[in-house]
């Protein structure tokens, strides 16, 4: 049977490039425009003037453009260790995160995926409130919780389980209590997804041919989660180690995170090459290994 | 009653013969729904036993209990001595053949098929050389190294009957093995299962909802309609002598009649059918008294049709209209309508008659059938 086609209707598969161009626009104009910009200034170097960087082409009055690459900012920042340990401690938060988020976030998402298929929707609904609220207000509620004055403090006294406030305010504790805490919504969703699609029979299955329950998730519910956990990874991961607000807010001064290091040489230092090189710098650390990884998933796949 | 048989095995005759698999008056709700209603059944060792009926007649709950994936509310299942209720699945001396296959998708074929026998604990290289073995069995033994998802429908099937069967269990439960695939690879795969069954001499408990693959592959059938066992009994028990109408119907097509018992005698009844046009001789007498109101039964192949002008024997006989046919290359299906208009399915092979002795639609022909081959079944 064939389809009838009126004119001017575009044949099947032509409105594909279409659909797609879309989004490839989006991308065009509004993250890979923006980053050859950071790449521009980051190869520059400082002044005082509007903008505050050299540009990169001059014209001379004899008519010769000359092009003035600077990497020194790159081999400045490498060489610096406060930018080598803002990135190692970044690296390690979002690491951090990205674990202590799965750990709470697996069984969360197992729990919801099992459930009845009726109080499923009200279970994620749950998981998303927070996103309802402003994030900023929503990590200075934590100064709230966990100042030496504060909601924990305070009930622990109250309790008398102890009699000096715990310090849990301002360093490494309560960074990790605010980026799990907001991170964690980006854990569960991607792994009840793919919790929520496993083939309840492949369990059966496992438990028929002797496999005593735990044994069965093991072998079969965990590797068979693992993109689910992958792309809950990475979700966490990505946007954890460029975090700014959390490390500023609940870290304290002396927190020194990739973030922090951007905004001081942004907004005090005025320094755009340098940081936009710290950017630069970050996205190459981090979608370098990530390509990797998805070539070698791809290629895992096509085998 | 009984078909005088081959000499297949029939332990469930033998009066010495203990069950290998005794069900005793199981029941299991779910809700208000009675998924299976009171059954009992003995199955023996080494019986390729079908469990037959429609959708939601509660055959693969009762497949499912025996398994342990689901409990029932009421009564025992015993294998051997053991009473299977209590135990998980990880324990149960049965395996399960899934009606998905409910192969790992992220395990070679190997994988999948060593994956019961890794959990027994079994030193590797045994576990290896009984893998090799089953494979060789189901003739897979080069795709070892494969995932599920680059194999065909029908590899699939065999890797499932595989590694159901490596670990050599003491029945194996088949919930619709053939219904994935295409018909003529159902066809060769029916013959394939029975072959495999003999050969490693497990008894097999098959759910099927296809009357056919039951017939073809079953020692014995068990037919179930609305969570209730109706009939147990071999294929030609089961076909010859379906025991009420439900079964008649689901086992292949019947014609039926209604009316009273007007002669009992030891080997001969008759029975009005006004819907006939007149008395029905049957071949054997019924256990009912006169005039009680009986249901007979006919197969449409049992059904013999004839020209007017041609001489015609049987017992039973009238005239018919041809209202419809049908031409399925192997035979004919017709539609004829009795004086009352009632309408018979009657079916005869295609012997290449030459076109004027065929039927022709709206032509009057003679209908008819030996008294033998009239059934008596209950409402």
């Amino acid at each position: 049977m064939k389809a009838v086609r009126f004119l001017g209707m575009p044949k099947p598969g032509q409105g594909r490039g279409w659909v797609i161009s879309g989004p490839f626009l989006w991308f065009l104009v509004f993250f890979l425009v923006p980053f050859l910009v950071v790449v521009k200034i980051s190869l520059s170097t400082a002044e005082i003037a509007i903008p505050p960087y050299a540009p990169l082409f001059t014209l001379s009055d004899d008519g010769t453009i000359s092009l003035a690459l600077h990497l020194g900012n790159f081999q400045y920042i490498f060489s610096d260790p406060e930018y080598v340990l803002a990135y190692l401690s970044s690296l390690r938060y979002a690491a951090g995160t990205a674990l202590i988020t799965l750990l709470i976030g697996y069984p969360v998402a197992y729990g919801i995926a099992t459930s009845r298929p009726g109080i499923r929707p009200a279970l994620l609904m749950l998981v998303v409130m927070p996103f309802w609220t402003s994030f900023l207000i929503r990590v200075y509620a934590w100064i709230g919780i966990l100042k030496p004055n504060g909601l924990i403090n305070n009930f622990l006294m109250w309790l008398g389980v102890i009699h000096q406030p715990l310090e849990i305010l301002n360093n490494q504790f309560s960074i990790f209590v605010g980026m799990v805490y907001a991170y964690l919504p980006f854990m569960i969703l991607p792994l009840y997804a793919c919790l929520e699609k496993l083939d309840h029979s492949l369990l059966e299955a496992a438990s028929d041919l002797g496999a005593r329950p735990f044994r069965a998730f093991l072998s079969i519910t965990l590797p068979l989660s693992l993109p689910g956990i992958i792309a809950g990874s990475l979700l966490v991961f990505i946007p954890a180690v460029g975090e700014y607000i959390i490390p500023t807010l609940l870290g304290g001064p002396s927190t020194l995170t990739i973030g922090t290091v951007l905004w001081n040489e942004f907004f005090n230092n005025h320094d755009w090459p340098v940081a936009s090189t710290v950017a630069v710098a970050l996205i190459v650390l981090l979608v370098g290994p990530l390509m990797l990884l998805q070539h070698f998933q791809a290629k895992e796949e096509t085998r | 009653m009984l078909i005088a048989s081959n000499d297949r095995f029939q332990p469930w005759l033998d009066p010495t013969a203990t069950p290998q698999l005794r069900i005793e008056n199981v029941v299991k709700t779910f809700d208000d729904f009675t998924a299976v209603d009171d059954v009992s059944l003995n199955i023996y060792r080494g019986e390729f036993f079908s469990l037959l009926g429609g959708s939601g007649c509660g055959k693969t709950t009762l497949l499912r209990m025996m398994a342990g994936f689901a409990t029932p509310d009421k009564g025992r299942i015993f294998i051997e001595d053991t009473d299977l209720v209590p135990l998980p699945p990880y324990e149960r001396p049965l395996n399960m053949m899934f009606q998905s296959y409910a192969l790992f998708p992220h395990m070679t074929v190997e994988k999948n098929i060593a994956f019961g026998l890794k959990r027994d604990g079994m030193p590797k290289d045994e576990i290896a050389e009984r893998v090799a073995k089953v494979l060789d069995l189901v003739q897979l033994s080069q795709f070892a190294a494969r995932k599920p998802s680059q194999l065909s429908g029908g590899q699939r099937q065999r890797v499932a009957l595989a590694r159901s069967l490596v670990k050599r269990p003491k029945v194996l439960l088949l919930d619709e093995p053939l219904s994935a695939l295409d018909k003529k690879l159902r066809e060769a795969t029916q013959y394939e299962l029975v072959t495999i069954q003999q050969q490693v001499g497990i008894t097999f408990i098959m759910v099927t909802h296809d009357q056919e693959e039951a017939m073809t592959m079953s020692t014995r059938i068990a037919v179930m309609d609305k969570g209730k066992l109706v009939q147990l009994g071999t294929p030609a028990e089961i076909y010859e002598y379906p025991q009420n109408r439900f079964v008649a119907g689901f086992i292949g097509s019947v014609n039926m009649f209604d009316g009273p018992l007007r002669e009992n005698h030891a080997d001969y009844a008759v029975v009005d059918c006004p819907a006939w046009g007149g008395p029905i001789e049957v071949g054997r007498g019924i256990g009912y008294g006169l005039g009680h109101l009986t249901t007979l039964a006919v197969r449409p192949e049992k059904i013999q049709l004839a020209k007017l002008d041609q001489p015609f024997a049987p017992v039973n006989r009238a005239t018919a209209r041809v209202k419809d046919m049908a031409y399925l290359g192997n035979s004919y299906v017709y539609h004829v309508v009795l004086e009352s208009g009632q309408v018979l399915k009657v079916t005869t092979p295609n012997m290449g008659l030459a076109p004027e002795q065929q039927m022709r639609r709206d032509e009057e022909v003679q209908i008819g059938w030996d008294p033998s081959a009239c059934i008596v079944v209950e409402p």
